[in-house]
């Protein structure tokens, strides 16, 4: 929303500078995000003083002159006014800048004189018609002080942020209300030229009506109020410049005084109007209608558009003339050969209003007023204004008293604001006195308390937003101003909710991964996807990704492609997200899961070792069991291996969590094989905690049941140790042979860790040799090499009988 | 020099003896552990070890003789074995014994920095603030209902300000949540007040992925309801937090407009690059918006059936990616999502 800070001073005699307007509307009413001076084009030009003068020598009506630009050095400049005066201060351009007129100064000689800039009048400055000599400035200001500093020209024009619940803010009106208010200077209407029209107060009618002899029809449904008014005789021709300027100054086009017109009152007031050209509107009839389905309009744009029931149309007698609030037809256009005009000032309904432009794709200045709300009260003032304005520059008389249809104003609503409420919010006591004076200079009425703290409020037909006594202290805070509340940090009760153990969990994980020199991605959870197995986006942004994932290695391994595409090779990354399953409900079932892809070098390169070793499926599988066990602390993990895709199946206390996998990837042929883990850390519940409305306190889960590690007591006697290099068969696995062996070894096996494989050399064909270290420990005495021996044979004798296994003799 | 095979006492006592005084040698001199685990294998091997004969052999010995010979095996077993430990633990503090590296400029051994993204890092930072003040960490689904997401946040029904929440849809009444603020009303369905929670998570706007906007983004979220909690509390306490985080003197309050909040508030802070005086970053202004906070609207207690005249509350929310994206001077957002080894490694602390 663009104001014009002039023309904000014209309905508020405020002093302050448009620096400080803009700290006061961000500070009380909404954010002014940027001031914009509409003189830029004079940015260049700066104060100079003419110290020296001198005829021309060879020229009769030519100076040549020493300038003092504040540059220290004085300047030749040669200049052709006949008011240059020494001792006075002048607009000055320096070479190499632009004046206003479009012209770029060079340095050149003139007659024989070198000339370093040139003094201004006031037309080269586009700062009046005046050329008769250059402009002189009453200034105090030090040379080379820019122009624009040293005197109060041009307009700014003052960008502000209003939000949707303050519609009355869309209009010179309203922001200068506000202003009025927080400056507590006193608001009133511009003149305007000319004299305001008087005419007999039109009888409120439901439905229909007439003015000067048109009928007029309105479903209240669609437009609550519609008021129209014939005026004959008018001269449509260009706007005066004062009109003009007010526009440009809000960043509209002048058009015609009479479509000018309605644009400064829209500006104006915030009430969006319409001049038809009462020439063209078929059997002297308006009506406010659906439109029918199929009916066409050509709009003002000269797009053609079809329309449907959901679209409301100003029609004639015989066709739609008009999208209601949102933009004329181009068949009853204003244009330089209308006469009779039929004025339109009214109130649209706003659902309607945003289904239209969202439906035909255009937002106008109206459609955006209208959506958000127009004052029901509006209409007869601007109806008044906007006649004597078209009146005063388009002439023409008004043809009768106006039409004025409307159903049943909106009732003022009366809301208790209770001053204890209004602390308990606030944190601190606004006295009512104070309260009722900063409200009812926006405009609301203040009833005298009735009884003791409390105050009966009206809000003003212009504020819609302002329903309850919540809205009302909000009212009363920012007029006050935030600022003026205290900072203090007073005592707090801990709360009642514990950590969402989903966060607990992913914190644990995450520390894990890093500490493992794992990189955190947070990608895109979208995917090509496809199909049933996947929940689509209905209204995607991009339709190549419609699908939402069911994987995270879906996406990291699209992220590692990119990487492999920059030509890095060395990839480790994890994640921490949701993916979701489509269920037979409305909701998607959403899970959360830790999943991490590894690739490249194990080690970054050093010249010590250790060298060339890359990522395999054995760090995957460690990788896996440290997710598992930091998502599941103290839970039992267990790695199966697994068919398929998957090499293992990941178990926390039986319960298949995930897998680890080798990751196929569009790679090219210098990439490493990369692989990934996938690992459920818990299902992110999305059924409703309670009905609307309802609570379910006291239903809350309590905490976690969590197995926290016991103590054994450390051994104090000696181990005693042996390996066993065994020949495994084809087909017997290393688990069989654990098994074998702690089956054999008895309760005093401490620890039994494979720590070698061999195939090859000195290995029968169709057998692996395979190593283990079998660790013993008595816990009160040294074991005797007897009872070692008798383990070491029983063991081999097992292994022999159950699986063929046999100790390597070579 | 082998033994017979049916030695006398006198040819077992030379040999072994002889035996000891070769291997207590080899063991002795054995200039590594290498070698000393060959002399071992040599003498004291458990199948091919020079001892083991004259184990076998005490069989063969007369009956006087055993007990004489045994203990002089026992006592060469010994004897080997305590040289063997005595010089294996003469080479192991050898090996102990450390030589400097000549060229000390060799650079050190690199190991893979892990890392955190740099917007979980600011989500991490803002949590430990607030959990000096009470919060914990409440989560929610990111598919979630409309009423959640819209409803029971006091978002009037088609109207302009569900603009501002350009929303992706999965079914008619399910969305993508636009924000993290269903977790509030989750939270409070759930637990009774006092509440103080913060809810970091990701959400979902229909945006085109450029420079400055995503589809998806983070937000965290944080929500106080008690009896007595007041705007003063709001102000002190994200004020505090600004203090905190971003070390600014100044933070201001101005008006702004959340259905779920009222009175709303926007928080400022002293612009982190010219410090107040006015740059193209603040666009003149000197500040610069950190967060969207207010008072929770009690329509928003009501529906979550919570007492609105008995408690009352405020909530903030803001964008962690956009303060990462000014930390550590991301210019385009995308890079955030891009998962760029390169990237992730520099931000790793």
């Amino acid at each position: 929303m663009n104001v014009s800070y002039e023309w904000l001073r014209a309905f508020v005699p405020f002093d302050e500078t448009a620096a400080q307007l803009r700290e006061l509307i961000t500070a009380h009413t909404a954010t002014v995000d940027d001031l914009v001076p509409l003189r830029a084009d004079l940015a260049p030009i700066v104060v100079a003083r003419v110290v020296e003068e001198a005829p021309h020598p060879d020229s009769d009506h030519l100076h040549v002159t020493k300038v003092d630009d504040g540059s220290g050095t004085l300047l030749d400049v040669v200049c052709g006014a006949a008011n240059v005066t020494a001792g006075k201060l002048y607009p000055f351009a320096r070479t190499g800048t632009t004046i206003p007129t479009g012209i770029t100064l060079e340095k050149r000689k003139i007659r024989g004189q070198v000339s370093n800039g040139m003094l201004c009048s006031a037309r080269e400055l586009k700062l009046g018609d005046d050329h008769d000599g250059i402009l002189e400035l009453h200034v105090d200001v030090p040379p080379g002080t820019p122009l624009l500093q040293a005197l109060p020209l041009g307009d700014t024009q003052v960008v502000i942020d209003v939000l949707p619940n303050r519609p009355d803010l869309l209009s010179h009106l309203g922001v200068a209300r506000e202003v009025s208010a927080v400056t507590g200077k006193p608001l009133a209407l511009p003149a305007l030229p000319g004299e305001a029209p008087v005419w007999d107060d039109a009888p409120h009618a439901a439905g229909a009506g007439a003015t000067a002899g048109v009928a007029v029809r309105a479903d209240h449904a669609l437009a609550p109020r519609y008021m129209g008014l014939v005026m004959r005789g008018v001269t449509v021709g260009p706007s005066p410049d004062w009109l003009v300027e007010r526009l440009e100054s809000v960043g509209a086009r002048s058009i015609n005084n009479v479509v000018d017109a309605s644009n400064y009152i829209l500006h104006e007031l915030g009430q969006p109007t319409h001049a038809f050209d009462l020439g063209k509107l078929a059997g002297n009839t308006v009506a406010v209608r659906a439109a029918r389905p199929g009916e066409k309009i050509v709009t003002l744009d000269g797009v053609e558009r079809v329309l449907d029931a959901s679209i409301t149309v100003i029609a004639d007698a015989e066709r739609p003339c008009a999208v209601a609030g949102v933009m004329g037809g181009r068949d009853s256009e204003v244009t330089d050969a209308t006469t009779d005009l039929f004025l339109e000032v009214a109130v649209f309904d706003p659902a309607r209003t945003r289904a239209a432009r969202r439906r035909l794709g255009l937002s106008t200045d109206a459609s955006y007023r209208f959506e958000r709300s127009v004052d029901f009260a509006l209409p007869p003032l601007a109806l008044n204004r906007l006649t004597q304005l078209v009146l005063a520059i388009a002439g023409g008389q008004v043809a009768g008293p106006p039409v004025d249809l409307l159903e049943h104003a909106p009732m003022p609503r009366v809301i208790t604001v209770r001053s204890p409420r209004v602390a308990k919010v606030l944190g601190a006591r606004v006295p009512s006195v104070d309260a009722a004076a900063r409200l009812t200079a926006i405009g609301f009425t203040v009833d005298a308390e009735e009884s003791e703290g409390e105050l009966r409020v009206v809000p003003p037909s212009w504020r819609p937003d302002v329903v309850a006594e919540i809205d009302v202290i909000e009212e009363i805070a920012r007029l006050r101003g935030y600022d003026w509340f205290p900072t203090e940090i007073r005592p707090f009760r801990p709360g009642n909710v514990p950590d969402d153990p989903i966060w607990v969990q992913a914190s644990r994980v995450r520390e894990a991964l890093v500490a493992a020199g794992l990189l955190e991605a947070r990608p895109m959870p979208f995917t090509r996807g496809g199909g049933e197995a996947h929940v689509r986006v209905a209204n995607p942004l991009a339709e190549d990704e419609p699908y939402l994932r069911r994987d995270l290695l879906d996406t990291l391994a699209r992220r590692a492609e990119e990487n492999l595409a920059h030509m890095t090779g060395n990839v480790r990354l994890f994640e921490i997200g949701s993916v979701f399953e489509p269920t037979a409900g409305a909701m998607p079932r959403e899970f959360v899961r830790a999943g991490a892809l590894i690739m490249g070098d194990r080690y970054p390169e050093h010249f010590a070792g250790p060298r060339e070793q890359r990522w395999d499926e054995w760090d995957a599988r460690s990788m896996a069991e440290r997710i598992a066990r930091a998502a599941h602390p103290g839970a039992g993990v267990a790695l199966a291996p697994a068919e398929g895709d998957w090499l293992w199946r990941v178990l926390v206390e039986g319960r298949d969590v995930g897998g680890v996998r080798h990751v196929p990837l569009d790679a090219p042929v210098w990439a490493a094989p990369a692989f990934g883990v996938e690992i459920l850390l818990a299902e992110m519940s999305n059924i409703p905690v309670a009905g609307r409305g309802e609570h379910a306190h006291g239903d809350a889960a309590g905490p976690v049941p969590r197995h926290w590690p016991r103590y054994a007591p450390v051994a104090t006697t000696p181990a005693a140790e042996f390996d066993l290099a065994l020949l495994l068969p084809e087909g017997v696995t290393a688990a069989q042979v654990e098994a074998a062996i702690r089956g054999a070894s008895g309760e005093l096996l401490e620890r039994l860790h494979l720590f070698d494989e061999y195939t090859g050399k000195g290995i029968p064909e169709g057998t692996r040799s395979v190593a283990w270290r079998l660790t013993f420990r008595h816990p009160e005495r040294t074991l005797r090499d007897k009872e070692i021996e008798g383990r070491r044979a029983r063991i081999l004798s097992v292994l022999d009988q159950e699986l063929h296994v046999r100790a390597r003799t070579s | 020099m082998r033994l017979p095979e049916s030695p006398s006492l006198a040819d077992y006592r030379r040999h072994i003896e002889r035996l000891a005084a070769d291997g207590l040698a080899a063991l002795g001199d054995a200039a590594g552990l290498d070698a000393l685990e060959a002399a071992r294998v040599e003498f004291l091997g458990d199948r091919r070890g020079q001892l083991l004969e004259f184990q076998r052999a005490l069989g063969a010995l007369a009956r006087d003789d055993k007990p004489e010979a045994g203990k002089l095996f026992n006592t060469v077993k010994r004897q080997l074995e305590a040289a063997l430990a005595e010089r294996r633990d003469q080479l192991g503090r050898a090996a102990g014994a450390y030589r400097r590296p000549a060229d000390l400029t060799m650079p050190a051994r690199p190991q893979w920095r892990g890392a955190k993204h740099p917007v979980t890092l600011v989500i991490e930072e803002i949590a430990a603030i607030f959990r000096e003040l009470g919060f914990t960490v409440a989560l929610g689904p990111e598919a979630e209902s409309e009423w959640y997401n819209f409803g029971a946040l006091n978002f009037p029904a088609d109207h302009p300000a569900m603009d501002m929440h350009d929303t992706l849809y999965l079914r008619d009444d399910v969305l993508l949540r636009t924000h993290t603020s269903p977790v509030q009303v989750r939270t409070l369905q759930r637990y009774a007040p006092p509440v103080r929670i913060l809810a970091p998570g990701n959400v979902y706007r229909r945006d085109f992925f450029d420079a400055s906007h995503a589809p998806m983004f983070a937000q965290i979220e944080g929500l106080c309801i008690d009896e007595g909690v007041s705007f003063v509390d709001l102000k002190a306490t994200l004020g505090h937090f600004a203090q905190r985080f971003f070390g600014a003197a100044r933070a201001r309050f101005r008006p702004s407009f959340f259905p779920f909040t009222e009175p709303s508030a926007e928080m400022d802070i002293e612009c982190q690059l010219c410090h107040g005086a006015g740059c193209p970053a603040c666009k003149g202004t000197g500040w610069m918006e950190i967060l969207g906070s207010g008072m929770v609207h009690p329509a928003v207690l009501e529906a979550a059936g919570i007492d609105s005249e008995k408690y009352t509350g405020w909530a903030f929310g803001m964008g962690p990616a956009r303060i990462a994206q000014q930390r550590y001077g991301v210019g385009d957002i995308r890079v955030f999502y891009d998962s760029d080894v390169r990237f992730l490694e520099q931000i790793a602390e």
